[in-house]
């Protein structure tokens, strides 16, 4: 413990291996996780953490290496974690976030980290939450988590940041698919990137007429911005988006508000896990799977009523 | 859980041959290791990347000449950060003469254009002490 304990003090100092090492730790998994995060969640809190998503190819990691290179111009310090996904069949990953990053700044001070959706123990909210953390404690202002946007990974996010940017491009799609996607319920602020390409004119009214018709529920009315990330348009537009969006939050106490909605999210998921595993290995030891397996292939008990059965049975333990 | 060597893959410099470095780091995804890969990077750059992503092995792609100046360079940089348990590969085309003096100068192992992917694969995975 001697050797984890200098890397949290030298972490929360800011360096750069040692933050590089916790991320690595947590990330596996390994013993010594539950002590770092014990250790590093009362130094967490005051970073601000902008959650980056949208299709494959709309253009995240041009964007958020504009808008790191802009927060860093303004002297913030910034956190980067970009997940991508991996492969189903070997578990190995090929994460391309920083290809798009430009060279820094000597004065700048960054951290990125690549993550792969697939490695991670109890999900990817589990890992983005924790390797976030790390950077927040180590001194990091801005932390920014890029994923991509199909299926569940954008509710992961949502749940992890203050400002959530999902990014569209012209061809996206027209109001039908806006209406089906996960991703528009989310959304803090609407990018249509890609805007010098025809359509984006199109894309951006079908939001502002999906957002019309909920305009009443909502209090907060997401903005849609158009920028073209590569030629370097409409970023400063959405940079005082990102900030109007904080400033907004931070009118009563909303933004406290959400995050306590969060950790009360977060403080279940972890609940139900710990029962799951304090429940499977009770279960497992007693193999009764193994024993009911032969019964249910042999079709003598139905999986739903061995299930029944595994649970009366460790209740009456 | 199981251990996934982590590979920062880059083109040294302004190489343009993309190709086989996107192909190598393709077969090394699909032996299960985790490719960070950065496209066309300087030596400075890459050894940022490298301890940020917590690298074990750095893989290093050189078709355009520049391997005598810009390879050890990565090497020194990496050790001046202290982080010399990364080990650094090179691959691409490299005159044979030219390898000893490499491996001289840090570099851990040379492919050419010919070595089998099964060849790479094993040397990177054999170079990382598994704990």
């Amino acid at each position: 413990m001697v050797e984890i304990d200098r890397l949290i003090s030298e972490s929360l100092k800011g360096d750069k291996h040692a933050v590089a090492r916790l991320i690595s730790i947590v990330e596996r998994g390994l013993e010594p996780t539950p002590y770092i995060l014990e250790k590093i969640y009362p130094h967490s809190g005051s970073a601000y953490y902008i959650g980056v998503t949208g299709p494959p190819g709309s253009g995240k990691s041009t964007i958020v290496d504009k808008l790191v290179k802009l927060f860093c111009n303004n002297h913030y310090s910034v956190g980067v974690i970009a997940v991508d996904p991996c492969s189903p069949f070997s578990g190995g990953a090929l994460l391309g976030d920083r290809i798009r990053m430009n060279k820094r700044q000597k004065e700048w001070d960054v951290f990125f980290r690549s993550m792969s959706a697939g490695r991670v123990m109890g999900g990817l909210a589990r890992t983005t939450k924790e390797s976030s953390r790390i950077l927040d404690a180590s001194g990091k202002q801005i932390i920014i988590i890029e994923t991509v946007g199909v299926g569940q990974s954008e509710l992961d996010i949502a749940q992890a940041t203050d400002t959530v940017i999902v990014i569209l491009t012209p061809e996206s799609g027209d109001n039908v698919q806006l209406m089906k996607a996960g991703l528009m319920e989310i959304a803090d602020l609407f990018v249509v990137n890609k805007a010098d390409r025809p359509g984006a004119e199109n894309i951006s009214l079908s939001i502002e007429a999906m957002l019309d018709r909920q305009r009443g529920k909502m209090e907060w009315k997401p903005p849609v911005i158009l920028t073209s990330a590569s030629l370097d348009r409409g970023i400063d537009d959405l940079y005082e988006e990102i900030w109007r969006h904080s400033r907004y939050l931070k009118q009563d106490d909303k933004l406290k508000n959400r995050r306590k909605t969060q950790l009360k999210d977060e403080l279940k998921q972890r609940i139900e896990s710990e029962i799951l595993n304090v429940l499977w290995q009770k279960i497992h030891g007693n193999a009764v799977i193994d024993d009911l397996m032969d019964d249910i292939w042999e079709q003598r008990i139905d999986p739903q009523t061995a299930a029944s059965k595994v649970v009366r049975n460790w209740l009456k333990d | 859980m199981e251990r996934k060597i982590r590979v920062v893959m880059a083109k040294l410099g302004l190489d343009i041959h993309w190709r086989g470095v996107y192909l190598v780091s393709q077969f090394l995804k699909d032996a299960g290791m985790e490719v960070i890969y950065l496209g066309n990077k300087f030596p400075e750059q890459i050894v940022e990347a490298a301890i940020e992503e917590d690298a074990d092995v750095v893989g290093l792609s050189t078709l355009g000449g520049n391997h005598l100046a810009l390879g050890p360079k990565v090497v020194n940089l990496l050790k001046k950060k202290g982080m010399d348990k990364i080990k650094v590969f090179m691959g691409g085309v490299i005159p044979p003469k030219h390898i000893p003096l490499l491996k001289k100068k840090g570099i851990y192992e040379i492919y050419g254009p010919d070595t089998p992917m099964e060849v790479i694969i094993k040397g990177i995975s054999d170079s990382v002490s598994v704990n």
